[in-house]
């Protein structure tokens, strides 16, 4: 389908891309995720999912943003309130947008949400429960610090196509559950689907590649397989814990006092520029 | 049996008239302890007074709306109060030396200081940051995470409640030594380990909920906070100025919007105006608020879109005293009264009796003032972030605050009065410690001495609690809390609040409490300093102080004097280094059966970096590059961690000499403006051996010094001059290249080139003769400084 979008030639202007990053009780990073989008010259709009529900449709958006926060609090698991809620509220028209290859990014609480939504891993499209969990980090607690991921995927994820294969990237990360898991059971044979789908995105690495093999701070959650982000089998839900939109402007970065010369952007700002290149595509 | 006190109204709800007219003063003493109001004998007389005029008895609501905000707490007695001292009479500290000082220096940039629940200084182009820095000692002793955590959420509220967008919070925390023994535990008092851990997560819990980063603070120990933990909580926000509204009238209505009102925090303030004692924790449990950092989330949503729409015409938070100081006090600044329906405010459960809904402190609350024109469209704001509104009164001609309930009028009293309380008139005295310098002999192996402070609890990494908070959220943090790859302690944090401007703001603060133990004067005056030069060393300057006093019982002579000196300690350098007060707080009666905590000065400083691009780093950056040491060291280790460690305090505090440190300041701040300077940290805690160690693993490469060259006055220890705590003083890295330049800049000043950045990893030190004295590798520093509070305890 896409293909045959792209073959048609429809091309979408920049200006006319139209993001919607979603918002509710408890999520705090709205602004930073809507400041990146505007710096490329899309329009992203901050939309509370109540305006959401009462007044608007998701299907006016090109794509869909989760962004971080604590969305009701977390006080159940990170990410479950709010997926169950837009779910029951929103389910229809979340399942007509992801049917449409239209998408959806979530990032830290967001890929809670959409794991805990089952829309993550997604092997089979969206699951009736989730398939994976994010559990609270091993060693124990929140932890805020900048890590370095390793880019896995081929040519399946839109939020990476920018980004070569094998490539290191740093962004920070900041949750106190991000430990991805997969019941023991189906750890192997899910994994090995992610790799045939071409659904893992990012695994935690040290400067120079080598992935953590588990062990902290490399790997800052203590996540299966050093498993970072993960995306569906189409390649159009995208979940990460790190956040692209703190990694995203120079100054941003940790040592930018010790060069003498930063590039101008950050890592982080690869993910929205790939996504914004696969809109234009597509539609 | 006597008469009775109480006498029941037959009201459908719980509601007592007391019978003070007639009573004796041992019986309005009866009266005050047993409502809970702590009221003294000279103020509760006032009272009697009062109604005797009006020949009528008070209901409970206005006793105890009356104890509320007469309460140290919300009125701050200590303060505003005379004080005999020295002969003199001090007719209110916080006049005479605290808000003079701001007056004396009369700066333009000041947007509106001391009058609301924050300070608000000019920022950049129609932009103004708004400061605010609040204790909350007592709550966090009896539950340390509640404590904390409800400690941040208040002083978030502080931000809010004058239009601003908390953009950053800090947190400054003192605690008793981790392995304090559990046999010497006082029944009552909870272990400084139980304490940490609690007071850690809330202050982390909150600000990372609510999505504002954590980006400067401090961990102190002392074995005085043991009884009395330390909790100060600071938060900076940003707002528009031409949207600050502060202009309600008569006739605009009382808007409480947020939480519900429960019996949680039923006394906070009065009970955070006592002496903690062994029944504090069945006592005053009710005092302690519960947190919801998400419904002030949404809080804040709300009010900044009604602040946008220029909707509501003053704003308050419910903080202390709840309901009955925020009604009040917006009624005394707008000279006008108040009518409150108490039915109308929405409740967690029934029952509650009017004077508990009127003083109850539950979280998350915040009071407007709205036109009646706009009323509908600031309710439907709220109603749209799911945060609910209610309309409970209205602001009348009249100045007197009245209160109703189901129809019953259970208050009226008259704004002039109740703000007025008697002042008291204490005393103070000052009596020299009668201290000695130590002596004993140069340690054989000061390496060795180096790794044992760099592991010493007040110098240790902090690390493990640095990153429990969210430090990046937002995406504005420029320079991070930790630094370099291996995570230098950094003097201050730099938020760019602004995506149009790269001006940024610089966060830092000074605190020595190990100082107060010698002289509270000099104490003050090293906290100022230190805090100043933090900032300086980021590249910060036109800085705003704030000043959090944390004390012992005021009413005990002694301690009120180390609080006079500390205050004109606070005045002489605030004007000596032109750097006004813009807000601050106190919280007295820090006492508990362990004695009186070490008197504690915290001072934040607020700088302005004008171009964010320029901000330096505390790590070094390349090798061979020069390293300069600016500032003097004298023979000033009293109060240092050096004697600390050797089991001694010493009487020799370090001093501040104003004059040349402002010269200092000035030309480091030039100097970085220049360009000239790759890497700039301040000596502090640990003096200049631990600062050297610090820059060093942070930048992963060695360092080469040597004593002799150390610009220094009466010194004649290798020891002495490497663990000194002299204020004023930075160390500085600079290219090779542009030594000629950065000397030329420093002509005037006291400065000396010292040493090298190296590439081998260590730092090594020649002493006084020439010797090598510290010889120690990179790696074994960083993993003594990491080692002791790695786990987290």
């Amino acid at each position: 389908m896409e293909a045959n979008l792209e073959q048609r030639g429809l091309a979408m202007k920049r200006e006319e891309i139209n993001v919607c990053v979603l918002r509710v009780g408890g999520t705090n990073c709205d602004a930073e995720t809507k400041r990146a989008f505007d710096e490329l010259g899309v329009q992203a709009e901050v939309v509370h999912v109540n305006e959401m529900v009462k007044r608007r449709s998701l299907l006016e958006y090109n794509a869909l943003v989760f962004p971080g926060g604590f969305s009701y609090g977390d006080y159940v698991r990170a990410g479950a309130i709010w997926a169950k809620w837009i779910l029951a509220k929103l389910g229809k028209e979340l399942k007509a947008f992801v049917y449409e290859n239209r998408p959806v990014l979530g990032i830290c609480n967001g890929f809670q949400v959409l794991v805990e939504a089952g829309l993550l891993p997604g092997f089979e499209g969206i699951s009736p429960y989730p398939e994976a969990a994010l559990a609270t980090n091993f060693p124990p607690g929140y932890n805020c610090r900048w890590v370095y991921i390793k880019h896995e995927n081929d040519v399946k994820c839109v939020f990476t196509r920018k980004i070569p294969k094998g490539k290191v990237l740093r962004m920070p990360v900041a949750h106190s559950e991000g430990r991805l898991i997969f019941a023991k059971e189906k750890e192997k044979q899910y994994l090995k689907r992610l790799y045939e789908n071409d659904q893992l995105v990012f695994r935690y690495c040290k400067k120079n590649g080598v992935y953590a093999e588990g062990r902290f701070p490399t790997n800052p959650n203590g996540s299966f397989h050093d498993i970072v982000g993960v995306c569906n089998r189409e390649g159009t839900i995208f979940g990460l814990m790190p956040h692209p939109e703190r990694a995203f402007y120079w100054w941003q970065q940790p040592d930018w006092t010790r060069r003498a010369r930063m590039p101008q952007y950050g890592d982080g700002k690869l993910i929205f520029e790939s996504l914004i290149e696969y809109l234009v595509k597509k539609f | 049996m006597t008469r009775r006190l109480y006498i029941n109204r037959r009201t459908p709800f719980p509601l007592f008239e007391i019978d003070v007219l007639a009573a004796t003063d041992k019986q309005l003493l009866k009266i005050s302890r047993e409502m809970g109001i702590g009221l003294n004998l000279q103020e509760i007389r006032a009272v009697q007074e009062y109604f005797r005029k009006r020949r009528r008895n008070p209901t409970d609501v206005e006793l105890q709306t009356i104890g509320q905000t007469w309460s140290e707490h919300c009125f701050h007695k200590t303060f505003k109060g005379k004080i005999k001292f020295d002969g003199k009479e001090i007719d209110s500290l916080f006049k005479t030396y605290i808000s003079k000082a701001t007056e004396e220096i009369n700066p333009r940039w000041c947007f509106s200081v001391f009058e609301d629940n924050a300070g608000i200084i000019n920022f950049d182009k129609d932009y103004g940051i708004a400061i605010k820095v609040e204790t909350h000692n007592h709550p966090s002793a009896i539950e340390p995470f509640g404590g904390a955590a409800t400690g941040t959420g208040g002083v978030i509220r502080d931000i809010l409640g004058v239009w601003a967008d908390p953009i950053a919070c800090t947190d400054v925390l003192g605690f008793g030594p981790l392995d304090y023994d559990y046999e010497k535990l006082p029944p009552g008092i909870k272990h400084p380990k139980y304490v940490y851990m609690g007071v850690v997560a809330g202050i982390g819990s909150y600000g990372n909920n609510m999505g504002i980063p954590t980006v400067n603070g401090a961990i102190y120990f002392d074995e005085s906070y043991v009884g009395n933990v330390v909790v100060y909580c600071g938060c900076i926000g940003l707002l528009p100025l031409k949207k600050f509204r502060r202009n309600a009238k008569p006739g605009d209505i009382v808007v409480l919007a947020g939480g519900k009102t429960g019996r949680d925090g039923i006394h906070g303030v009065t009970f955070a105006s006592a002496e903690l004692t062994e029944k504090s924790e069945e006592i005053s449990r009710p005092a302690v608020q519960i947190a919801n950092p998400i419904e002030e989330e949404k809080l804040k949503r709300a009010i900044i879109e009604v602040r946008d729409s220029e909707l509501a015409s003053a704003i308050t938070d419910l903080g202390g005293g709840g309901l009955s100081s925020a009604v009040g006090e917006t009624a005394k600044r707008f000279d006008c009264g108040a009518v409150v329906e108490l039915e109308k405010v929405p409740l967690k459960y029934p029952g509650l009796a009017p004077w508990e809904i009127y003083v109850s402190e539950s979280q998350e609350r915040m009071l407007l003032a709205v036109p009646q024109i706009s009323l509908k469209r600031v309710l439907e704001i709220f109603e749209k972030e799911d945060v609910e509104a209610t309309a409970i009164g209205k602001y009348t001609v009249d100045k007197v605050l009245r209160i109703h309930h189901r129809g019953e009028k259970v208050a009226e009293l008259d704004i002039p009065f109740l703000f007025e309380p008697p002042k008291s008139v204490r005393t103070a005295e000052y009596k020299p410690a009668n201290l000695e310098e130590p002596r004993f002999a140069e340690p054989e192996n000061l390496t060795k001495t180096l790794l044992e402070l760099l592991a010493s609890l007040n110098i240790a990494s902090k690390e493990s609690v640095i990153r429990t908070y969210d430090h990046e959220v937002k995406g504005n943090t420029v320079l991070k809390p930790l630094q370099g790859e291996y995570g230098g302690p950094n003097d201050a944090a730099i938020i760019k609040p602004l995506k149009n401007s790269w001006k940024g703001i610089a966060v830092s603060c000074g605190m020595n409490p190990n100082y107060g133990k010698i002289d509270a004067y000099w104490m003050a005056a090293s906290a100022i300093d230190e805090a100043i030069r933090n900032n300086v060393a980021v590249g910060g300057r036109r800085i705003a102080l704030l000043d959090n006093f944390t004390w012992g019982n005021p009413e005990k002579p002694e301690r009120l004097g180390s609080l006079v000196n500390a205050c004109g300690a606070c005045y002489d350098f605030a004007t000596a280094f032109g750097t006004p007060f813009v807000s601050g707080k106190d919280s007295l009666y820090n006492e508990s059966p362990l004695g009186p905590l070490t008197p504690t000065l915290l001072i934040t400083a607020l700088g302005v970096v004008p171009d964010i691009r320029s901000a330096v780093s505390m790590d070094v950056k390349a090798p061979n590059d020069s390293i300069y040491i600016v500032g003097q060291t004298f023979h000033e280790l009293g109060g240092s961690e050096y004697y600390k460690l050797k089991g001694f305090l010493g009487s020799t505090v370090p001093k501040v000499r104003p004059k040349q440190a402002r010269k200092t300041f000035e030309t480091v701040t030039k100097a970085i403006d220049s360009g000239l300077v790759k890497a700039c940290h301040d000596l502090s805690e640990g003096g200049l051996a631990i600062a050297a160690a610090e820059m060093a693993f942070a930048g992963g490469y060695g360092v080469k010094l040597n004593l002799r060259e150390v610009p220094r006055k009466a010194l004649n220890r290798n020891d002495f001059v490497l663990f000194a705590e002299s204020n004023s003083c930075f160390f500085v890295e600079v290219l090779e290249k542009a030594r000629e330049d950065f000397e030329a800049l420093m002509k005037g000043n006291v400065y000396a080139e010292v040493g090298r950045v190296t590439k081998t990893p260590r730092l090594c030190i020649y002493g006084l003769e020439g010797d090598v004295v510290v010889d120690a590798s990179l790696s074994d520093l960083l993993a003594s400084w990491k080692r002791t509070l790695s786990s987290g305890v």
